[in-house]
């Protein structure tokens, strides 16, 4: 499955469009994580408990999006783009959607 | 020692603590975080990174992928304060540029990382997007924290013999 975020597949050309496609996750923060991050607040500088957990938790979103795609017969998705959103307290969705197509 | 004299040790023994620990801790941090910034941003500076969204028309493009960056970063206790005293007179808050010029630019880094680990040339359409997750709980307490994720199409070129 080749994903770009530009509008077409650079080098190739598109044969058919399939519609968009989105994959979606919703993660809530690990309570240790949480903790950890409190303290971290005190001296500044990277949260890497949270940064790991929006990686994979987006990647988790792109993985349900070639999913999708490929049920379509699709070979590719074009022009991606991320979103987040927080549901509740403490809890967040990442999505990431795009427009599942064919190219050579 | 007498309770009207621990009283105020605490009320005014604990914040000037966390404030101390947190310009050291800090500054300390910010600093050794900008020097590594500097080396790797060198070190990758061969790699064309634009945000144009379609590659020169000269280019052979061999194979394409997603690449993606993305850091959460949290201000220091000191920080917090300065820009809450700013708060009272408006203006330039400049304990926390830095802090978004430093996760922006560790974003980009770790996207154009990725992209070199996995054997590509240029990253282009490169689009930036910061979102405050982990916004603070009631009333400024909890965890607060700025996630700026950098991501864009790498590129494998054609070389020509």
């Amino acid at each position: 499955m080749i994903l770009t975020n530009t509008e077409e597949v650079p080098g190739r050309a598109i044969r058919e469009f399939y519609g968009v496609v989105t994959g979606s996750t919703v993660r809530s923060k690990h309570f240790g994580k949480d903790l950890l991050a409190g303290l971290k607040n005190l001296v500044g500088g990277e949260l890497k408990g949270y940064t790991e957990l929006l990686h994979e938790a987006r990647q988790e979103a792109v993985e349900r999006m070639i999913e999708q795609a490929k049920s379509l017969g699709a070979n590719a998705v074009v022009n991606i783009r991320f979103a987040t959103s927080s549901v509740a307290q403490g809890a967040a969705e990442l999505f990431a959607y795009g427009t599942a197509v064919r190219v050579d | 020692m007498s309770p009207e004299l621990i009283q105020p040790l605490f009320d005014f023994g604990v914040p000037l603590f966390l404030l101390a620990l947190g310009y050291f801790a800090g500054t300390m941090a910010e600093k050794s975080h900008y020097k590594s910034i500097r080396v790797r941003e060198l070190r990758l500076r061969r790699m064309p990174t634009t945000n144009l969204r379609r590659p020169p028309p000269h280019w052979r493009i061999e194979k394409v992928a997603l690449v993606a960056g993305s850091t959460v970063i949290s201000v220091d206790y000191f920080k917090r304060f300065l820009a809450q005293l700013r708060g009272f007179v408006g203006g330039r808050v400049r304990a926390y540029e830095s802090l978004l010029d430093r996760a922006r630019r560790e974003s980009i880094l770790r996207m154009k990382e990725e992209a070199a680990k996995q054997g590509f040339d240029a990253v282009i359409n490169v689009r930036l997007e910061s979102s405050n997750i982990a916004a603070p709980l009631r009333n400024d307490r909890g965890t607060a924290g700025v996630e700026v994720l950098a991501f864009g199409t790498a590129l494998k070129l054609i070389r020509q013999p």
